[in-house]
C-alpha cells in the first residue's frame, strides 16, 4: 500500500497535490517499524509497557532502555528512531525543569505534552531538517489531577488516551487494550495485564529475543515515575506466560 | 531648608512607599491589608494610595519599598501570569505567582529596593500567602511588611490564632494597621483590605474616622 510521492516527498516543506506532507507520513512509517511500545491509564496511576528487541546476545542487559524519566512525576515511553527519541527526551526534561524554575511547581502532563509537540511540530515546517521519527507516550500522576496519558505523534499532535499503542503491533495491541476495563483497575492489576499484552503481541517467528521494559508512576510509587520493582515484575511476566500457555493449549483443543 | 540650591528635597527623594502591609490565612482564603501613604522625604505624596495590586483574579500582591520598583514588579508578573494562564488553560497556583516575583525579587535584588507579600487562593491549597523579602519564598500563616511592621510584631505574634474565621481575620488585620499606622510615620491615611476566597475577591476601604479606636493619650 506504499504511496509513492514521486517530487512531492523530498522535503516536509512541500505539500502533495491531494493535501499530504509526504516527509511526515515517511517518519510515522519509521515508527511503525520499531518495536511496540502501550502506555495505559488506570483509576489510580499510568503503566507503561515495552517489548525491547534485542538485537545480540551480546549486548549488557538493561541497555537502549526506551522508558525514560522526564522528571520526578513524568515517565516518557518512545518508538521509532532512538536517537531522535532521546534528543526528544533532553527536550522535555528541559522544558519541565524550566517550568519548575519559572513557576515553582510541577509541570502539568497537558502543558509538558503540548510543548514538546509543538518543538515536534516545527521540524516538520522546513526543508532544511527532517521530522523527528519517533512517536512517544507521555504519563504522570497527580494527587489533584490523578492519572494523565498523552502521546506525541511526528506530525506533533497530542492527545490525551486511557490506552494508547505505538509501533509495529500497535493494531494488535490497541485490540488487547480496548478488552480492558482500564477505568476500575489498579496498577498492580494493570502491570499484568501490561505485560501480558507485551507477550501477546511479540512476533515469535520474525524477531528473536526480547526484554520487558515495564514502567509505572501512581499512587503506589506516591507519584513518583519508577520501573516496576523486580519482584512484581517477575510476577507480571510469570502470569503473561501462563495466559499465552493457556491460549495456546485453548487453541489446540479447538482441532 | 537654608539651601535652596537643587530645589526642595521632596523633588530629589526617593519616593518610597514606606508602608504598613499584612497578609492572613484563614480556612478557606486569605485577607491582605496596607496603609495608603506614600512618601518622598518627610513629605506625603499620596495620602490614598491602594497599596494592593491584583495580580490574577484571587491573587493579589502587597507592595513595599521603593513605589516603582514594587508596581513595576507587580505589573511584570501580572502580565507572565496571564500569558501562563491562557497556556495552561486553567487559573494559575498562589505558588506560581510568588515563584515569579521572587524570580524577579532575587536576580535583580541588588538593583530593587521593594518587598511584595504575595496571597490568593487556588483550588488545590486554598488560601496561601508567601513572603518573597530579599528574594526567598516562604509560605507562613501570616506575613507583615514595610516600615511599619516593625511596630507590631508583637502585637501580630501575641493575637494571632490559628483557625481563624473571616470576620476575625478582618478584625485582626484592621487593628494590626491600625496600631501601624498610629506609631509609624511613614505609614497612614486609609486602610486598604483584600478578601479572597473560594467564591471571589471583595475590596473593601476604611476611611481614618472608622478604624479602631486604640489608647491615644
Amino acid at each position: 500500500m506504499s504511496s509513492i510521492g514521486t517530487g512531492y516527498d523530498l522535503s516536509a516543506s512541500t505539500f502533495s497535490p491531494d493535501g499530504r506532507v509526504f516527509q511526515v507520513e515517511y517518519a510515522m512509517k519509521a515508527v511503525e517499524n520499531s518495536s511496540t511500545a502501550i502506555g495505559i491509564r488506570c483509576k489510580d496511576g499510568i503503566v507503561f509497557g515495552v517489548e525491547k528487541l534485542v538485537l545480540s546476545k551480546l549486548y549488557e542487559q538493561g541497555s537502549n532502555k526506551r522508558i525514560f524519566n522526564i522528571d520526578r512525576h513524568v515517565g516518557m515511553a518512545v518508538a521509532g528512531l532512538l536517537a531522535d527519541a532521546r534528543s526528544l527526551a533532553e527536550v522535555a526534561r528541559e522544558e519541565a525543569a524550566n517550568f519548575r524554575s519559572n513557576y515553582g511547581h510541577d509541570i502539568p502532563l497537558k502543558h509538558l505534552s503540548d510543548r514538546v509537540a509543538m518543538y515536534v511540530h516545527a521540524y516538520t515546517l522546513y526543508s532544511a531538517v527532517r521530522p523527528f521519527g519517533c512517536s512517544f507516550i507521555l504519563g504522570s500522576y497527580d494527587e489533584d489531577d490523578g492519572p494523565q496519558l498523552y502521546m506525541v505523534d511526528p506530525s506533533g499532535i497530542s492527545y490525551g488516551y486511557w490506552g494508547c499503542a505505538i509501533g509495529k503491533a500497535k493494531q494488535a495491541a490497541k485490540t488487547e487494550i480496548e478488552k480492558l476495563q482500564m477505568k476500575d483497575m489498579t496498577c498492580r492489576e494493570l502491570v499484568k495485564e501490561v505485560a501480558k499484552i507485551i507477550y501477546i503481541v511479540h512476533d515469535e517467528v520474525k524477531d528473536k529475543s526480547f526484554e520487558l521494559e515495564l514502567s509505572w508512576v501512581g499512587e503506589v510509587t506516591k507519584g513518583r515515575h519508577e520501573v516496576v520493582p523486580k519482584d512484581i515484575r517477575e510476577e507480571a511476566e510469570k502470569y503473561a506466560k501462563d495466559a499465552l500457555e493457556e491460549e495456546d493449549d485453548s487453541d489446540e483443543d479447538n482441532m | 531648608m537654608l539651601e535652596e540650591s537643587g530645589g526642595p528635597c521632596w523633588l530629589s527623594e526617593e519616593v518610597k512607599t514606606g508602608t504598613t502591609i499584612i497578609g492572613v490565612e484563614f480556612d478557606g482564603g486569605i485577607v491582605l491589608g496596607s496603609d495608603s501613604r506614600v512618601s518622598a522625604g518627610a513629605s506625603v505624596v499620596n495620602r490614598v494610595m491602594n497599596k494592593l495590586s491584583l495580580l490574577h483574579d484571587k491573587i493579589y500582591c502587597a507592595l513595599s519599598g521603593s513605589a516603582a520598583d514594587a508596581q513595576t514588579i507587580a505589573e511584570i508578573v501580572n502580565y507572565q501570569l496571564d500569558v501562563h494562564s491562557v497556556e495552561l488553560g486553567e487559573d494559575p497556583l498562589v505558588r506560581s505567582a510568588a515563584t515569579l516575583v521572587k524570580n524577579i525579587s532575587y536576580k535583580y535584588k541588588e538593583e530593587l529596593s521593594a518587598h511584595l507579600i504575595v496571597a490568593g487562593w487556588d483550588r488545590r491549597k486554598g488560601g496561601q500567602v508567601y513572603v518573597t523579602l530579599n528574594g526567598l519564598l516562604s509560605r507562613q500563616p501570616f506575613a507583615v511588611g514595610g516600615s511599619g511592621s516593625s511596630y507590631i510584631y508583637g502585637f501580630v505574634d501575641a493575637e494571632y490564632r490559628k483557625g481563624m474565621s473571616r470576620r476575625e481575620t478582618q478584625e485582626f488585620v484592621v487593628n494590626a494597621l491600625t496600631l501601624a499606622m498610629s506609631r509609624d510615620g511613614s505609614s497612614g491615611g486609609v486602610a486598604y483590605l483584600v478578601t479572597i476566597d473560594e467564591t471571589g475577591t471583595e475590596e473593601k476601604c476604611i476611611l481614618g474616622n472608622d478604624l479602631p479606636k486604640f489608647f491615644d493619650q
